[in-house]
């Protein structure tokens, strides 16, 4: 077997972990803190990466609409929350999906309105778009290997963001008992605006960083959404922990069944019927791994303590 | 009530009468419009049973939409090309026992996972799993992958020519309201109460002896085929398939036809789908982005009217 292939197919899986982590941490805490469905977080994701490109564009340089768009996806987050979000805490799951639909719809075709249908790439500067040479033969692109690193810094500094700051210690003190919390004088609406804002912003950061590979564009949001629930459901849903294994885990075998699931197959059938049912079966394979995981642990793998 | 039950039949049958008047005087593209609400408005029928009268909330019900469409799409495309022998033919009732089989096993192997959740982890893992039949259609090439597959014939059954726009018209209202009979049917019998049962309160009907957990599966496989059917018609209706019919805002626009219209009740998905058809059609006429006013209306409904449609009129 070619190790280099499969060191840049490794390194690929883990790129596509972490992105989803981003998505899904801010799922995970809205739910596990909030109760709150957010099904609009996908085109949370699409903004990010849609006002990263036109702010790069505007400033030429993608290092600065990185770090100005990463507080206007926050400020949205909130507005979303203020006017959208918040009503629905009291209702049921079934009306937070409705609503949020609702706003995807909205969202995806105002960002239709704004960005025009055809997608948008991000140019790299010089030192972002070469490669790292870790050997003789092996090179590694620098901006994924560092998107690796950025998504990875994010998930510790949420842990410790979540278990060791007096922030999630409110944090976690208003996802067991919120009616205690606001008692002990806590502003426990605001609490809730800025974990939402939060995980807007995360979101938002996974965008922006896959758009110079990708481009952005109007679907990107809705496919991301759905793995990013995989994610979560496999990782425990309210688990940031259970989010970061799972998102790791599913980036890998997605990745991975691609590249390499037909040469698997082709150690016991022919080639003609490798070639054909392996793009088959790699499609579903996080759904069959979800599947299974879940017909034995229904509340996955790292279900939250609490509640 | 008098009053009411006199406004549902006239809803239906100004359903039948219209759309054949004005294709009569050339305005057939009513005709077309009024099949594909009742071809929506069975799956919405389908839906309801489940998300209505029993609160599952499924977020994957244009999967069996899906299926159904492919059943009738692949034996067809066997039938011209060749290949696949056993499953080519273009009969009516092969095309039917394929969907009711395949969106009912669909339906059994992805319930047996998703009864055992609940609340929100139910509305994912159905969303996902429609979302994986998403992508293995769009993953086999044979059947057009991502550019969907043309339906070259429709479904042969004797004596009904489905060429024809007014008797495809009439074989999908004659479905709908045996649909809806059926639907009705089940919800007053012993099973549908069982059913509103578990609804009300889990706990207490597993207390009481009721095996929840089969009765919540059975009630999911029906609903599946009754997707399943629902799609054969639109197979046959729309004479083209592709995997963009699975997609979940698909999904999501059944449901939101089944919340307007009301749900657990009979009439609810019909209206929700009259006002969807209308509102996508008017919408659509005025603008090319008409999802952003109809992501509003949406968020307006959540917001502000609860109960849908039905819950005007019933009170």
């Amino acid at each position: 077997m070619d190790y280099t292939l499969l060191l840049i197919q490794v390194l690929n899986g883990l790129q596509l972990g972490v992105l989803l982590f981003l998505v899904a941490s801010g799922l995970t805490l809205v739910f596990g803190i909030l109760d709150f469905v957010n099904l609009a977080h996908g085109s949370i994701y699409m903004l990010g990466a849609f006002v990263c490109a036109s702010l790069t564009y505007a400033l030429d340089s993608y290092l600065l609409a990185v770090i100005l768009a990463l507080p206007i996806i926050g400020i949205i987050g909130y507005l979303f929350e203020v006017f959208l979000a918040r009503p629905l805490y009291s209702r049921d799951h079934l009306d937070h999906v409705l609503g949020t639909f609702g706003a995807i719809l909205v969202i995806d075709t105002i960002a239709h309105l704004i960005w025009g249908p055809a997608g948008i790439a991000i140019p790299l500067p010089n030192y972002l778009d070469g490669q790292i040479k870790i050997s003789e033969n092996i090179e590694l692109p620098t901006f994924r290997v560092l998107i690796i690193i950025v998504g990875l810094l994010a998930a510790f500094g949420l842990l410790w963001l979540v278990n060791f700051t007096r922030l999630g210690m409110l944090i976690r003190a208003g996802a067991s008992n919120r009616t205690m919390v606001s008692a002990l004088g806590i502003d426990i609406r605001t609490l809730f605006a800025i974990v939402f804002a939060i995980g807007a912003t995360l979101a938002g950061m996974a965008g922006m960083l896959i758009a110079p590979i990708t481009e952005a564009s109007l679907g990107m949001g809705n496919n991301v959404i759905i793995t990013a629930f995989v994610v979560i459901i496999v990782g425990g849903i309210g688990s940031v922990k259970g989010a970061l294994v799972a998102a790791l885990l599913i980036g890998l075998i997605d990745t991975l069944g691609r590249a390499f699931l037909d040469d698997f197959f082709k150690i016991f059938m022919s080639a003609a019927a490798a070639e054909n049912s392996a793009p088959a079966i790699s499609s579903m394979s996080i759904y069959l791994i979800m599947a299974l995981i879940l017909s034995f642990k229904p509340n996955g793998l790292f279900p939250p303590k609490l509640r | 009530m008098q009053f009411i039950r006199s406004f549902k039949f006239f809803i239906l049958a100004s359903l039948l009468v219209f759309p054949i008047i004005f294709n009569q005087i050339g305005m057939s593209f009513y005709l077309d419009l009024a099949t594909r609400l009742c071809i929506l408005a069975i799956a919405a029928v389908g839906l309801n049973l489940i998300l209505g009268y029993g609160g599952m909330i499924s977020f994957g019900h244009a999967a069996y939409l899906g299926l159904g469409a492919y059943a009738v799409g692949i034996p067809a495309h066997h039938w011209l090309y060749g290949g696949l022998d056993f499953l080519a033919t273009t009969n009516g009732f092969v095309h039917i026992l394929i969907a009711i089989a395949i969106s009912g096993l669909f339906a059994l192997l992805t319930g047996l996972i998703c009864l055992k959740t609940k609340g929100v982890y139910f509305i994912m893992i159905t969303m996902a799993f429609s979302q994986m039949a998403y992508y293995l259609f769009v993953s086999i090439e044979e059947y057009g992958g991502d550019d969907g597959l043309v339906i070259n014939t429709r479904s042969e059954i004797p004596l009904i020519n489905l060429d024809d726009p007014i008797q495809m018209f009439l074989v999908s209202f004659s479905s709908l309201i045996f649909f809806m009979w059926l639907v009705h049917l089940i919800t007053k019998s012993n099973f549908g109460l069982i059913l509103s049962g578990i609804k009300d309160n889990e706990a207490r009907m597993v207390s009481l002896g009721y095996n929840v957990y089969f009765h919540k599966l059975i009630a999911f496989i029906f609903s599946g085929i009754i997707c399943g059917f629902a799609g054969v018609l639109l197979g046959n209706f729309t004479t083209f398939i592709s995997p963009e019919m699975i997609d979940w805002s698909r999904s999501g626009e059944l449901m939101f036809m089944v919340i307007l219209g009301g749900v657990a009740t009979v009439m609810g998905p019909l209206f929700g789908a009259i006002v969807f058809v209308i509102l996508e059609e008017v919408l659509s006429s005025i603008t090319i982005y008409w999802h952003l006013p109809f992501g509003l209306l949406l968020i307006t409904v959540v917001l502000f009217f609860r109960g849908g449609l039905s819950s005007l009129f019933s009170k």
